[in-house]
């Protein structure tokens, strides 16, 4: 069964407190190799049927109207997976 | 005057907005957030809780409710509508208000009761308060950080929507210490606090008068009803 990717992050310049969390969690295990890290979501829409771009562009309006709050969050990416799940 | 206070999947304090709300003078009358009606009231209360589990974002999936089409309507056209906390996010998922929320800067959930400044005086539920009059009420939230873009902090800042701001402690790190907005014509307000469990002595915030005397929430609803009456 095709499915499309949705991947969305918190905006670059907000404070992302998850991440600041985990950040801290490698930290003390002492994985010191890391400066920072980032936490965002993935959404997987499964469909019926075949992807074309017509699809895809529908998926990214519902992925910057609901998806996604663009007054916090990217939409980073929207692609078909390259493998059924 | 009738005021509305909308139910939706996991709201918890829409029976102490609707108790609030007879308080003040006004008769509360339930909606729920599946209709597509309003029963004809003169405003409406969005409640605190967690809808939908706060699934995806606080207040996104109920901002979508089927309801929701007449409220942004109702607020268009100028009806006074209130978000509380989980309203309050709901309004902004809308776009009825600007900014959003996001996680406590903190990580963590906090309950306590809170100091506010009254910034507007002159919107539909804080026409009864004086500007730079000082309050207390609950507050409750784990995704109380209130932020927008600098422009738009700019904008609501110049133009008189920051309506309350935390004072002593800023519970959440929301930016510019801003607990509440409104709206450009005032008629749309959002708080993260809770007007509503401070409407009756014995049960609202502990004042210098007594324990849990503290009633500062009822004016919240008794300036709703001046501006109905007008």
């Amino acid at each position: 069964m095709p499915t499309i990717v949705v991947e969305v992050m918190p905006k670059a310049e907000l404070l992302d407190p998850q991440g600041k969390a985990v950040t801290a969690a490698l930290t003390r295990l002492g994985h010191t190799t890391f400066s920072n890290v980032r936490v965002g979501k993935r959404f997987e829409l499964t469909i019926e049927g075949d992807v074309d771009s017509a699809l895809l562009a529908e998926v990214r309006e519902i992925a910057e109207d609901i998806l996604a709050n663009t007054v916090i969050e990217d939409v980073v990416s929207v692609h078909e997976s390259p493998r059924a799940r | 005057m009738r005021i509305g206070v909308i139910t939706f999947p996991g709201s918890l304090d829409d029976r102490d907005a609707a108790r609030a709300i007879r308080l003040a003078g006004a008769e509360p009358v339930a909606l729920w957030h599946g209709d597509h009606d309003l029963h004809g009231v003169d405003a409406i209360v969005l409640p605190g809780g967690f809808s939908y589990g706060d699934y995806l974002r606080a207040g996104a999936i109920a901002s979508h409710a089927p309801i929701m089409a007449e409220v942004i309507d109702a607020a268009n056209a100028g009806m006074p509508v209130l978000g509380i906390c989980n309203g309050f996010q709901m309004l902004a998922e809308a776009r009825l208000l600007p900014g959003a929320h996001t996680r406590n800067a903190h990580q963590q959930f906090i309950r306590r009761d809170q100091k506010l400044r009254v910034e507007s005086a002159t919107t539909a539920w804080t026409n009864t308060f004086t500007a730079g009059q000082e309050i207390v009420i609950p507050l409750k939230n784990a995704d109380g950080r209130f932020v927008a873009d600098a422009e738009t902090i700019k904008r609501i800042e110049g133009e008189g929507q920051v309506t309350f701001r935390y004072l002593e402690v800023n519970p959440n790190g929301s930016m510019g210490d801003i607990a509440g907005v409104s709206n450009e014509r005032g008629n749309v307000v959002g708080l993260m606090p809770h007007p509503e469990h401070a409407t009756e002595p014995g049960f609202g915030p502990d004042t210098s008068d007594a324990m849990r005397s503290g009633t500062d929430g009822l004016a919240f609803f008794t300036s709703a009803i001046a501006t109905l009456v007008g």
